[in-house]
């Protein structure tokens, strides 16, 4: 009984770990909705450019399934969309900085996420502590 | 071109603008509600279902100018983020619902926050001309 209240107060998916899952879907719906339409609209205009944000996308839905089955796989899985956003939206934003050429059209990503309010870049740093403030969890 | 200029946006008037407004309030009120450490209120919930059937009557209103033959400058881009746009509030209630906590109050506020740049987004793929 004791482990199951400590496993509840470390949970990934209740509490702010919530509101976190809420802004990972809400990203999820905007980047694959946006993926979606530039590859079956136009993909040959930007290709690399609307890939990444499929990509983007799926590290979204992947990130927010991993933090809301809150087992010890799923943040793993959390663990791992956390780092490669990270590393994809500095990445991305430098690159974007650096050769404006390489990236034709936006993605979630361009200059580190501006055109979303720079919640990209904000999201996988919260995304992280928030795994590491809940690390004790048993499971 | 000559039709929809003529009858200009249909998303764009006082339905919008009162979604929006409203959509602040209600964001307004829950980010309050977080500070206080108070789950999701009555407010909150009617806040959400009113904001919804504000987003509704917005869809009907872009349906029948659809239907009278008007098209938004990019449809695609139009129907992802009205279909999204509806789907926005009752996001918000069943998380809410289902974290009865400050942080429920926390996801209201941000689903909030982001329903009136999914409206503006929608303004702005009806309005875009040429493209």
């Amino acid at each position: 009984m004791g482990e199951a209240r400590t496993a509840t107060r470390n949970r990934t998916n209740t509490g702010p770990g919530r509101l976190l899952i809420a802004v990972y879907l809400l990203f999820a719906i905007a980047a694959t909705s946006r993926a979606g339409l530039q590859i079956a609209t136009k993909f040959g205009e930007a290709p690399v450019a609307y890939l990444l944000s499929a990509l983007a996308a799926l590290v979204y839905i992947v990130a927010a399934v991993g933090l809301a089955r809150a087992g010890a796989a799923g943040r793993r899985l959390a663990l791992a969309c956390c780092s490669v956003e990270l590393v994809g939206v500095v990445g991305v934003g430098v690159l974007s900085l650096v050769d404006p050429e390489l990236f034709p059209d936006e993605t979630v990503w361009s200059q580190f996420g501006s055109g979303y309010g720079y919640i990209p870049l904000v999201l996988p740093v919260l995304g992280l502590l928030w795994l590491w403030r809940t690390r004790h969890d048993p499971a | 071109m000559t039709a929809a200029a003529a009858a200009g946006s249909p998303v764009d008037g006082i339905l919008a603008t009162a979604a929006i407004v409203l959509s602040l309030l209600v964001a307004a009120w829950a980010l309050v509600a977080t500070l206080r450490h108070r789950a999701p209120d009555r407010v909150q919930l009617i806040g959400l279902a009113v904001l919804e059937v504000a987003l509704l009557a917005l869809t009907v209103v872009a349906l029948v100018a659809l239907g009278g033959g008007d098209r938004p400058g990019e449809p695609g881009a139009f129907a992802g983020y009205l279909v999204t746009l509806v789907c926005l509030p009752p996001l918000a209630w069943v998380l809410a619902r289902m974290e009865p906590t400050r942080w429920g109050s926390a996801i209201v506020c941000a689903v909030c926050l982001v329903t009136p740049v999914v409206v503006v987004r929608l303004q702005q793929t009806w309005e875009v001309l040429g493209g």
